[in-house]
């Protein structure tokens, strides 16, 4: 290797060092640590640390609230990263066109992102107080009755959603708008030269070439989607009766309300297999369309 | 859209509807925040128009907390976590734009890993790394984990990609070292995706709570949102009135500044270019 | 850093303080103090000024109070910082979280301490209902502070409109149903405007569970905190009864009912009659749009409420000077007095049977006979639900509840379900 290229290789790496002893501490180190305590018990007073095998995965496996977690956690999912994407995505189409009160409407629709999650909680627990919450109030006026939004397990869970799309929609429409601005100008005009509905134009050029910013926001709403419980701990607490735990809450009480952090890390094995495999599947099969290169 | 709306006039009107209601929807949460927190808490859920004024929520929810010092830890915070963020991230993101070194290819996966497998959950094992650091109820704490950004170092990455070659060259060929051409030419050309970067870092550490939460346990070190927990956790239950108050007064300087800079913010964005 | 720094330093600052100390006996007593906050209003200010006023009474004696958020903060700071070497001197935390304080071996007996007859005397001076959570296993270990009970505040305005005694609350179970059924009231559509009666079910619906299981003469644990009786048929019929309020006689709101928007339910006249925490009374004083009653909890086998709120912990890293200090400060806090101060001002109950008789107290009951409500029913009252584990069994409880509640699990499913549970994680301790 001749010294230039090797002082290349040496600066590549020197440049990347900060960042990766960081990273390394931060992120590798605790996922593999995680993995390591899932196999120890969790020490408690005078009682040390042991070896204890499988011991905590039989317990997860046996643990209802676990798999009621898990449950919650794929529903929560699977309904708010279609939702907020579909709705980021009509927002920024919105506000890339001449509609009437477009900076009203981009501000609208951003300003969830720059509020913390856990003081609007609490105006979402308002919304939907039965009765005098806003949602009833508004109910109200077409005759409906009160409903106890949050106090119901089957709407709960419903409930916390709208407040995740609520909360994401509007920074997502941010990317999609950026993207929406580099498509040229002239292929509208040309697809309109040539009689193309709007529909057509938007199903047949605009989305595939939106396409990367859609892999790219699909990331960040399945991220949010597993990381993002603030709002659970302010409005339900996983309540009633576990019908809102989703799997980092859990994580969550077990290892700060519990104590128990061996159990809390095999919850979180868990957690970042089902990540790592929602990664390997991007990368294997969604990726093939951008090239980091 | 021309054709839009000479085509049919009723769907675009329709559609000017649509996204009305769904705006409006959207600034709900805050248009009543403006609502409760200015009139006594006997209004906080009755709408009428001559409710009285007041500013006595502000004064209430000023006095429940040491908010000044939670403002001065949250500013702490995010200017060390978006400090950090920026060198870091910028001196690898130049490392794998324009360096070719041994397992680069590798490295940048293992980066990209981070999108996915974030510090959020691993806040098991970091509060034990941070425990047997000595870090617990410290403001480096709250920043640590965060401040090697995957998202940073991608975004930036990209950007630096599609500097033209001939620029660095000819900064090269007038004596600059990797760390001069970066700065003198990566780093400018890049402005915009600072900017972008650096706001979505600042709104998402101003309102981060988990983290914070567990790994702070004192007034000194305690952010703002987990100051504001105190409104949500009291034996006498939920007083609006104070908590928007609360929720305004902490998060008004980021929602002044995006509403003075809303423009810039997100042309920015439009010339960030995320693809 | 700065803990590492000094926890090498420690040793050193320890040998020359010791040095010192020899040399100088008036040397200067610092106390940490760590406090939580669970009702509005300047708690802060409050502790601030107590601990100024107890600082220029006692020379020598500096106390850093910190305010260190709920409390469930400061369980976590307090058990941190003992974990890695620092605990503070003094916390108020829960009362329920004594076992978990024992286990950790973080605390000290208070008994130890007491020197003179005066001193046992003091410890003697505290409602025994309050002590029913701060004694195990023949020690005391937590001494009452900020203490609460389960009450019932019910609307007088919306009593006289539904032809009820507006100074009559409904004593028994049996006429809260019945006076539950004239409060409700129903459009033709059935649309409920106005229900009678709210018992919130989250957050900690335990504590309320506790008011109905009380009554219904059962406990729910013993005081060595490694059994519980959940399956017990008394339990299951005080979960049936709560339940049974909103299924079969449809006087309370179905599903499960958020604990932080009782108060406001009451203030806007959805519900007649709430139960709460007495920590509520000043925050109805001022709220209220209309006359209200505060009263005990109704009676069925008997009456029964349990307490609540924080006690003083001493933990155990002191030196000699530094506990007797600590027990100073303890004492100056629970004074008559100071315990009557602090009551009113907070709405907690002032935990001396003789603070109710300073003239301060005296004069704000004249002005306020709602605030001795809970004094009285101090009487009935038994220990908060309190076990080793406790976080966990006390979740496996509130799941049963809530599952009833909602209707997915019948009260006997769900308190077998709950108690094979905690059965399951008290094992260990048994």
């Amino acid at each position: 290797m001749s010294p230039a290229r090797l002082r290349t290789h040496l600066h590549g790496w020197l440049l990347l060092l900060p960042a990766a002893v960081l990273l390394a501490a931060f992120t590798y180190y605790p996922a593999i640590a995680t993995v390591l305590d899932s196999f120890f018990s969790t020490p408690r007073g005078a009682r040390p640390s042991i070896f204890v095998g499988l011991d905590n995965y039989q317990a997860m496996v046996q643990d209802p609230i676990f798999w009621r977690a898990l449950d919650n956690n794929i529903l929560y999912s699977m309904s708010t990263i279609p939702l907020t994407i579909a709705l980021a995505l009509l927002m920024a189409v919105w506000v890339n066109g001449k509609i009437a009160g477009r900076p009203f409407l981009r501000m609208a629709f951003f300003t969830p992102t720059v509020l913390p999650m856990i003081a609007v909680a609490n105006i979402w627990v308002f919304f939907y107080v039965p009765g005098y919450g806003l949602v009833d109030q508004v109910l109200g006026l077409f005759g409906l009755p009160a409903h106890n939004w949050l106090g119901n397990e089957h709407t709960a869970l419903a409930c916390l959603i709208v407040v995740a799309v609520w909360k994401d929609a509007g920074f997502f429409m941010i990317f999609y708008l950026a993207a929406l601005q580099q498509i040229p100008p002239q292929l509208r005009e040309a697809a309109a030269l040539e009689g193309a509905g709007r529909w057509y134009f938007f199903r047949r050029v605009t989305f595939p070439l939106l396409m990367p910013t859609t892999l790219f926001v699909l990331i960040n709403a399945v991220i949010n989607s597993f990381r993002l419980v603030d709002h659970i701990i302010v409005m339900t607490r996983g309540g009633p009766d576990n019908a809102t735990a989703l799997l980092l809450f859990y994580i969550y009480q077990v290892g700060f309300k519990f104590w128990d952090t061996a159990y809390a890390a095999t919850l979180t094995v868990v957690l970042l297999a089902l990540l790592a495999m929602l990664a390997l599947g991007q990368f294997l099969f969604l990726d093939r369309r951008i090239h980091y290169q | 859209m021309k054709a839009a709306q000479s085509g049919a006039p009723l769907a675009a009107a329709l559609e000017t509807f649509g996204a009305w209601f769904l705006a409006i929807l959207w600034i709900l949460p805050l248009a009543y925040a403006l609502w409760a927190a200015i009139h006594p808490s006997a209004y906080s859920a009755r709408f009428v128009l001559d409710a009285p004024l007041t500013l006595d929520n502000f004064a209430r929810a000023w006095t429940a907390a040491p908010f000044a010092r939670y403002f001065l830890n949250t500013f702490l915070l995010v200017t060390m976590i978006l400090g950090a963020q920026l060198v870091l991230c910028t001196l690898a993101a130049y490392a794998f734009a324009r360096f070719t070194f041994a397992g680069r290819e590798i490295a940048f996966l293992l980066v990209l890993l981070q999108l996915m497998i974030m510090p959020d959950v691993l806040i098991v094992e970091n509060y034990q790394s941070m425990s047997a650091l000595g870090l617990v109820d410290t403001i480096p704490a709250i920043g640590l984990p965060y401040m090697a950004s995957a998202f940073g170092i991608f975004l930036l990455r990209q950007t630096f990609k599609t500097v033209p070659r001939e620029l660095d060259e000819a900064a090269r060929v007038e004596g600059a070292g990797p760390l001069q051409v970066l700065l003198k030419v990566y780093v400018p050309l890049a402005k915009p995706i600072y900017i972008a970067y650096g706001l979505v870092s600042v709104s998402y550490h101003w309102n981060n709570f988990l983290w914070p939460l567990i790994i702070t346990n004192s007034v000194n070190t305690r952010p703002l949102t987990v100051g504001l927990q105190i409104f949500a956790s009291s034996d006498q239950g939920i007083d609006w009135s104070v908590i928007t108050a609360a929720t305004l007064m902490t998060s008004a300087p980021l929602l002044i500044a995006f509403l003075l800079f809303q423009r810039q913010f997100v042309q920015s964005f439009m010339r960030a270019g995320i693809r | 850093m700065r803990c590492l720094k000094s926890r090498w330093l420690a040793p050193i600052v320890g040998a020359v303080a010791m040095v010192l100390a020899s040399s100088a006996m008036a040397k200067d007593v610092e106390l940490s103090f760590y406090y939580p906050v669970a009702v509005g209003g300047p708690i802060t200010k409050i502790i601030d000024g107590y601990a100024a006023e107890f600082e220029k009474e006692n020379p020598g004696i500096t106390i850093k109070a910190i305010y260190a958020g709920t409390y469930q903060d400061t369980l976590v700071k307090a058990l941190t910082a003992f974990k890695s070497g620092e605990p503070p001197d003094i916390a108020v935390l829960l009362s329920t979280d004594m076992f978990t304080l024992i286990d950790e071996g973080a605390i000290t007996s208070i008994d130890g301490l007491l020197k003179t007859n005066a001193d046992k005397a003091w410890l003697k001076s505290f409602y025994p209902a309050f002590m029913a959570n701060s004694r195990t296993s023949g020690k005391t270990w937590g001494v009452p502070f900020q203490r609460s009970t389960v009450v019932m505040f019910w609307n007088k305005a919306a009593f006289k409109a539904a032809g009820l005694n507006p100074d009559q609350a409904p004593d028994t179970w049996d006429a809260l149903v019945a006076d539950g059924q004239k409060l409700t009231k129903r459009d033709a559509a059935g649309n409920v405007s106005q229900w009678a009666v709210e018992i919130p079910s989250t957050g900690f619906p335990y504590w309320l569970f506790q008011g109905l299981t009380t009554a219904n003469g059962v406990q729910l644990m013993n005081q060595a905190g490694t059994e519980t009786y959940f399956d017990k048929p008394a339990v299951v019929q005080a979960l049936q009864f709560w339940v049974d309020l909103s299924r079969k006689d449809k006087i309370q709101p179905p599903g499960t009912i958020e604990w932080g928007t009782t108060p406001k339910d009451f203030f806007e006249g959805k519900t007649a009659i709430m139960w709460t925490s007495t920590g509520n009374l000043t925050n109805v004083k001022k709220n209220a749009p209309f006359p209200f009653g505060v009263a005990m909890l109704p009676a069925h086998q008997g009456r029964g409420s349990p307490t609540g709120g924080g006690n003083f912990y001493l933990f155990k890293k002191m030196t000699p000077e530094q506990r007797a200090a600590a027990l100073k400060f303890v004492k100056w806090m629970t004074t008559p007095e100071r315990a009557a101060d602090w009551g009113i001002q907070t709405g907690y109950i002032a935990v001396r049977p003789d603070a109710w008789e300073t003239p301060a107290m005296k004069q704000y009951v004249a002005g306020f006979p709602a605030a001795a409500v809970a004094r009285d029913q101090l009487k009935y009252a038994v220990a908060e639900l309190s076990t080793h584990d406790n976080q966990r069994v006390t979740k496996a409880l509130n799941d049963g509840i809530q599952a009833a509640l909602s209707g997915t699990k019948t009260p006997e499913q769900a308190m077998k379900d709950a108690q094979q549970e905690a059965n399951r994680i008290l094992r260990p301790y048994r």
